[in-house]
């Protein structure tokens, strides 16, 4: 397993050689052999692309990620109080645009559908010009648009994706994920699993039939069968099913004494309520207290899910309360959500704050090389260490273009103060312990391939 | 054995649904000749009656608490629920936790409202168009109605509890003898079956034992004879048709503590429904009620893992399949009448 050996002190090293100089890595003078790129911004403005659901199950997630978006240009335009740019480890960033130019944004609706996604984000890129997309909530969505943003020659941010597949089998050059990845989700959470229920237990998966369902539940099992666990089944459900009690009635029947929701959104929501309807909670298997675990949490499942999310472990990518009581290894947080906190009334969700990121992040590195070419991008993002964007010390490793940080791991809290305070923090799992090789078997089967600066 | 007994359970209750649905899709098509493909929109606000109640009944002033801090570090306003200061603490909190029964008495009136105004202000224009105009008409309706709601409402599921007393399941297993936690059954899916079969019952004894339903299954024989005679049969069949949006709104309010509602709930169960208004025979309400319940044990029945062990992906098909199957050797469904929808 590949360690990576950034450390603090070195980070701030490296933000204030790059700060400092901003010219000092002479791999960006490459960039400058390229003779044009795709939406090469000749006025003085430039168009980013924020391709989010709003339509279809996920348009609340959508709309969260949109106001991070917004944020984001408000901030990188100079406006508001410039939120995780006090806090970011590179100081690139000056509030006047970038490099110069002023921001400017489109916005294309996925409709969580990856046809729908693609002919948005062709349209953004074609008509509009706009040089960079982001967004999404599906890993379906995530790998049709990183395609295509290969293709056309234009740098993919991705928005909410967890599927490993996004920098695995699918991964491409110009397309980078902040948000973590169900192989990290299973790494963290299975010793906090085996710690809190014990290392002899009988594992029942259910599991949505699409790619993320199918990563998401390889990951946990593998990470949970090495500490012990044993898998007794693994159904699929239909994306589509609403009513999930024909699959959750037979689980106590099987012998299994915790149940895995790979669910999503809506169908995690249902899937969760159902059982919790035919008691699994206040049942005892094996001699042991039934148990439910949901691999990806969301603050916004757990409102849909209401009650029934008590005391449910899952894994986060970044939470709104980090900083406050984590202290101040998250710095970054506090910032984000005291600025989205007053233009919005409520605080962000991690789709918002993985999307306002992941904007910083794509002009930061812009600022840095020097260039909107995508591929002066590129070598600006690989092997980026950064700091103070709310989850630690992160780096965006060259190999995948995946980040590496700490992973959350939550439950639903008991006693809420409030509508907003849904989900307890129970431990971060130190980024060694989620990372991987480049071609760890779960992640492996694609190619990085060569960016594409397009025209 | 325990099983199957389990599935029996879930497909009653699942079937209980699409049942009422397919009730109500049935009695416009037999009356009115309007194939409504808002009705599962209709279902969907019966859903958001009993969320809309819910918020009525917290309707809340805000109290700030000095001793405690928000998100933002300033100091915490805690929502008090008006029914606190009319009813005290302990009564209101009975109330709020019963929203969804209560739900009934105000989706009744709301429903039939909606069904009146449907009917009076857009579909009566479409009784002679054809069909494919019909069911554009109405689809689009359905997606106006169902972003009308994204609109107020968001597109998260809002969790909407049953009453205390209902949450939770009991071992119907250990009743009937079997091993303890092999059959277990949520109260709640026990009172929604109950529900159903009240009222199913109500509508047919409503069609068969009453002046006005022997009127209006004459008008579903034959219109033209039944308006000669001098009777306003147009009158009948617009309150026949808030009538059937009432019974998608109360399967609405009901299914409500079953899965969080959203915006997008009717059009999951609208395209199931239509199969089963077609395996039961177009036009035939008993049709409706047997296939629907046929369909949801089919549909448990499929989704057992050992059935998937053997055929893999059947749960996704099953109820196509057997669609395919039924139309085939009984091209009118399974109690379908002749001449209906046949030209």
């Amino acid at each position: 397993m590949s360690k990576s050996n950034f450390t603090r002190r070195g980070l701030i090293k490296t933000g204030a050689v790059a700060g400092a100089a901003g010219l000092s890595l002479p791999t960006y003078l490459r960039a400058d052999g390229h003779s044009g790129f795709t939406n090469a911004p000749t006025g003085d403005t430039v168009t980013l692309g924020f391709n989010v659901p709003q339509s279809g199950p996920y348009a609340d997630e959508g709309a969260d990620e949109l106001r991070a978006f917004e944020l984001a240009v408000e901030h990188l335009n100079g406006g508001g109080d410039g939120g995780m740019m006090q806090t970011f480890s590179s100081k690139a960033l000056q509030g006047n645009g970038i490099l110069g130019k002023k921001v400017e944004y489109v916005s294309g609706d996925t409709q969580t559908k990856s046809d729908a996604a693609r002919a948005s984000a062709r349209s953004m890129i074609e008509k509009d010009g706009a040089i960079m997309i982001t967004g999404g909530s599906s890993s379906g969505v995530a790998v049709a648009v990183q395609a295509l943003c290969q293709e056309a020659g234009v740098i993919f941010m991705a928005g909410l994706t967890h599927s490993n597949d996004t920098t695995g089998k699918d991964k491409k050059a110009n397309g980078f994920r902040h948000f973590f990845n169900s192989y990290m989700s299973g790494a963290a959470l299975a010793p906090v699993l085996a710690a809190q229920y014990g290392k002899d237990r009988k594992a029942y998966h259910l599991t949505a039939d699409y790619n993320w369902g199918y990563t998401t539940q390889e990951a946990v099992q593998s990470s949970t069968e090495a500490m012990g666990w044993e898998t007794v089944n693994a159904v699929l459900t239909p994306l589509t099913q609403t009513d999930f009690s024909s699959y959750i009635a037979p689980v106590l029947q099987s012998g299994a004494d915790v149940l895995v929701l790979n669910h999503y959104g809506g169908n995690m929501v249902n899937s969760l309520t159902n059982a919790v309807q035919f008691g699994l909670r206040d049942k005892e298997v094996n001699g042991k207290k039934f148990e439910i675990v949901v691999p990806l949490y969301s603050e916004l499942m757990a409102r849909g899910a209401g009650a029934n999310i008590k005391g449910i472990f899952g894994s986060q990518n970044w939470d709104w309360k980090l900083e406050n009581q984590l202290g101040a290894r998250y710095v970054g947080t506090n910032a984000f959500v005291q600025s989205f906190g007053e233009k919005y009334g409520f605080p962000p969700s991690q789709a918002a704050h993985t999307c306002y990121v992941q904007t910083l992040l794509y002009a930061d590195a812009v600022e840095r090389a020097g260039s909107f070419n995508p591929c002066a991008v590129v070598e600006a993002l690989e092997g980026f260490e950064f700091d103070g964007m709310g989850n630690g010390p992160t780096l965006y490793r060259a190999d995948d273009h995946q980040c590496f940080k700490d992973v959350v791991v939550v439950k639903g809290k008991e006693n809420p103060e409030n509508e907003y305070d849904l989900v307890e923090i129970v431990e971060v799992t130190p980024t060694e312990q989620v990372t991987y090789e480049p071609d760890h078997p779960q992640m492996a089967g694609g190619q990085l391939g060569e960016c594409n600066p397009g025209a | 054995m325990d099983a199957i007994i389990l599935q029996i359970l879930n497909g009653l209750d699942k079937g209980s649904a699409y049942a009422l649905i397919a009730l109500g899709l049935t009695l416009i098509f037999g009356t009115l000749g309007v194939v409504n493909f808002a009705h599962g929109a209709l279902f969907m606000i019966g859903a958001f009656c009993a969320v809309t109640l819910s918020r009525i009944l917290t309707l809340s002033h805000t109290v700030i608490d000095e001793t405690q801090k928000d998100f933002l570090g300033n100091p915490l306003k805690v929502d008090v629920p008006y029914i606190y200061d009319i009813f005290g603490q302990q009564t209101g909190d009975a109330i709020i936790d019963w929203a969804v029964p209560i739900s009934i008495l105000f989706a009744i009136p709301v429903m039939v409202g909606i069904g009146f105004a449907m009917e009076r202000g857009l579909i009566k224009h479409f009784y002679k168009r054809p069909h494919a105009d019909q069911i554009l008409v109405t689809f689009g309706l359905a997606i106006v109605l169902q972003e009308i709601i994204k609109y107020f409402y968001g597109a998260n599921p809002i969790p909407t509890p049953a009453p205390d007393a209902f949450r939770g399941s009991f071992d119907f297993g250990a009743m009937l003898g079997f091993d303890p936690n092999t059959i277990i059954y949520p109260y709640w899916r026990l009172v929604y079956f109950a529900f159903s079969a009240v009222i199913i019952g109500a509508v047919f004894a409503f069609l068969q034992f009453t002046t006005f339903g022997m009127v209006v299954r004459a008008g579903m024989a034959d219109r033209e004879t039944v308006g000669l005679l001098g009777i306003n049969i147009d009158k009948r069949f617009t309150i026949m048709f808030g009538i059937a949006a009432a019974v998608a709104g109360l399967a609405g309010v009901m299914y409500a503590p079953i899965n969080s509602p959203n915006y997008h709930m009717g059009m999951d169960f609208l395209v199931l429904s239509f199969v089963v208004v077609v395996v039961g025979g177009m036009g035939s309400l008993s049709g409706a009620v047997l296939a629907g319940f046929l369909l949801g044990i089919l549909e448990s029945f499929a989704s057992m893992a050992v059935v998937l062990e053997i055929l893999p992906g059947i749960n996704q098909i099953i109820i196509y399949l057997v669609a395919i199957i039924i139309l085939l050797t009984r091209p009118r469904g399974l109690m379908g009448r002749k001449g209906v929808m046949e030209e």
